[in-house]
């Protein structure tokens, strides 16, 4: 792995016009990475352009091609009301889109989304956003476990608590937790960052090779591999920027977040450079 | 995948029969292959309610003279509740394999059971003062048809719908399981036990039966085991989180209390809504909201955590 040539590999797997700022984690230290957020096949919406719908007597399945069809005829804010927990809602949402589910909803919500800025007035189910790449969701009650399964890039928030294994297998972006965290959070995350504001579960981080986690109360234990790292004035500033955002806090300030990193060298993975670690997660 | 489901109302009863059949339909697609409640009634008596079936679903398509078998084994678990003194002073045939009585005694109960069970074909799915156990094939608003559950009244209930991974699909491996023989006591349970065939050797040798291959079957007589120990409910609960290895989610109901527990992983799902008048709970938040209309404030239970309600 030593002689991997980054230049020829990204080139190779048509990755070379990809930047590291964009899209993933650290689009909040760059102010130009708006630029990076470009939907060449997205549908293009007017944000002041908008509608609602009752989901109440529809099908799953009616109600997400609902929303394709009032995307496609340039609805950029959409409120969809009563989702009644229902699973599947809003997944593969690719584009720009200002949306609002006003109520709860079931599993698997918001998977796959790649640019929307979207709002649950109410809980998640398991396996919200998993494998989000870009955007926002901002869950304002509890949430599930698996909560950003797989996360790329994009925010994802929580206002309230969350379930176990929260992050798992996290490669990028941002997950915002207000309150508690279950167990296992953070299991085999490999990129991004986690902030935690309550307490933390058993296993934090366990088999973390990569990323961030912060925790503003107890932690219950660290998983293997997880050790408390060094807070950076950076990444102080990184937290207040990225928790006013959301409105939120750390409860006794985030100087007072404990920091924990992957501890165990993984020969094969940390002597690549960065963009290197990215063709192999 | 299996789906379950719990409700209990404090300091009233409802239509309970009802109120599970809807959360259960709301959770078929967990499981479509049978579905099962454990309603307890608000008019519970020093009467027992004894809930049994002479014969599966599927043998009724078995056999020329099935139906006739069937008559003669409920007529013997007859002679035998006679034999031993058993005064019944209600009964009901649901269909034609599934029976409800009631009857008054006073004597040594577990014997009237053994006795009962030694019929071929015959399994007793509930005895209590106020716990009444059904489960058959089907989803839950077949079931619910099947035994007109519509408009049973009480206080809690819980409930299973079925995805069969570890045994056939019949009655007899379909939940709840009833805590042999202890009263009023169910269970239902959604995961995979690992330790099923060391701690069911253990508890055959101390004189628990076993009426199926079902791992979840495991949790009820492990739990009756418990209280017999003198456990109360939510020490037996706790210590099952210990014991039993592998990935669940239960809920154990008794005539006056409704419990929950999660594995260590909090690897299976459960969703709770609790109130002053009313917890609900399920594998999935759209159950709890099949009987409320309105928004409510919902969350997960914890790994490790075990919860008790009284009705």
């Amino acid at each position: 792995m030593a002689e991997l040539n980054q230049e020829h590999e990204s080139h190779k797997l048509g990755m070379h016009t990809e930047q590291l700022a964009g899209r993933t984690q650290q689009v909040f230290f760059s102010p130009s990475a708006e630029e990076n957020f470009t939907y060449p096949d997205g549908i293009a919406v007017d944000f002041n352009k908008e509608t609602e719908f009752d989901a109440g007597p529809m099908e799953i399945r009616d109600v997400n091609l609902k929303l394709r069809e009032l995307m496609q005829e340039g609805y950029g804010t959409i409120t969809i009301r009563n989702p009644g927990a229902k699973h599947s809602l809003g997944v593969g949402i690719l584009n720009r889109l200002n949306l609002t589910f006003d109520g709860s909803l079931g599993y698997f919500g918001c998977g796959l989304a790649d640019g929307p800025n979207i709002r649950i007035t109410g809980r998640v189910g398991w396996s919200c956003a998993e494998n989000m790449m870009a955007g926002t969701i901002v869950v304002e009650k509890n949430a599930g476990s698996t909560f950003g399964a797989a996360l790329r890039g994009g925010d994802l928030v929580c206002k309230g608590d969350v379930g176990s294994r929260t992050g798992i297998d996290q490669k990028g972006g941002t997950i915002i937790v207000g309150g508690r965290a279950g167990a296992f959070t953070g299991f085999m995350m490999q990129r991004g960052r986690i902030i935690i504001l309550g307490d933390a579960g058993k296993n934090l981080g366990d088999s973390m090779y990569d990323g961030t986690i912060f925790v503003g109360g107890k932690i219950e234990d660290l998983g293997v591999d997880a050790v408390e790292g060094e807070m950076t004035e950076t990444e102080e500033k990184w937290l207040e920027t990225k928790l006013a955002l959301y409105g939120m806090k750390a409860p006794n300030g985030v100087k007072n977040l404990t920091k924990i990193v992957a501890g165990k060298q993984l020969w094969n993975y940390d002597n690549l450079e960065p963009s290197e670690k990215k063709l192999v997660l | 995948m299996c789906g379950i489901a719990g409700l209990i109302h404090r300091g009233s009863s409802a239509d309970i029969g009802s109120q599970m059949t809807s959360m259960l339909q709301a959770l078929k697609h967990r499981g479509p292959d049978s579905t099962g409640f454990a309603l307890y009634g608000d008019k519970a008596t020093s009467d027992h309610v004894m809930r049994f079936k002479v014969a599966e679903q599927e043998d009724l398509a078995t056999g020329f003279d099935i139906h006739a078998t069937i008559v003669d084994r409920k007529n013997t678990v007859d002679e035998r509740l006679k034999e031993l003194g058993v005064t019944i002073k209600n009964e009901e045939q649901v269909t034609e394999y599934a029976h409800r009585y009631t009857f008054g005694f006073d004597g040594d109960l577990k014997r009237v059971i053994d006795f009962v069970e030694d019929i071929e074909g015959v399994e007793i799915l509930s005895v209590g003062h106020a716990l009444e156990l059904i489960k058959d094939l089907g989803d839950a608003t077949v079931v619910s048809e099947q035994y007109k559950l519509g408009g049973f009244a009480g206080t809690h209930a819980i409930g299973h719908t079925r995805m069969a991974t570890e045994s056939d699909v019949d009655i007899r491996s379909a939940h709840p399981y009833w805590a042999y023989p202890f009263n009023d006591v169910s269970v239902v349970h959604n995961g995979q036990l690992t330790n099923y065939w060391t701690n069911r050797r253990g508890l055959e040798r101390r004189g628990h039966r076993f009426m199926s291959d079902c791992d979840s079957e495991l949790i009820a007589v492990y739990i009756a085991h418990r209280i017999d120990q003198g456990d109360d409910l939510h020490t037996a609960m706790s210590r099952s989180v210990d014991e039993l290895d592998g990935v669940f989610t239960y809920l154990v109901a008794t005539a006056d209390s409704l419990g929950m527990a999660k594995d260590v992983m909090a690897a299976k799902p459960m969703v709770l809504y609790e109130s002053d008048d009313l917890i609900a709970l399920a594998s999935e938040e759209v159950a709890i909201r099949s009987i409320f209309p309105n928004e409510i404030d919902t969350f997960d239970p914890y790994e490790g955590e075990v919860r008790v309600w009284q009705s």
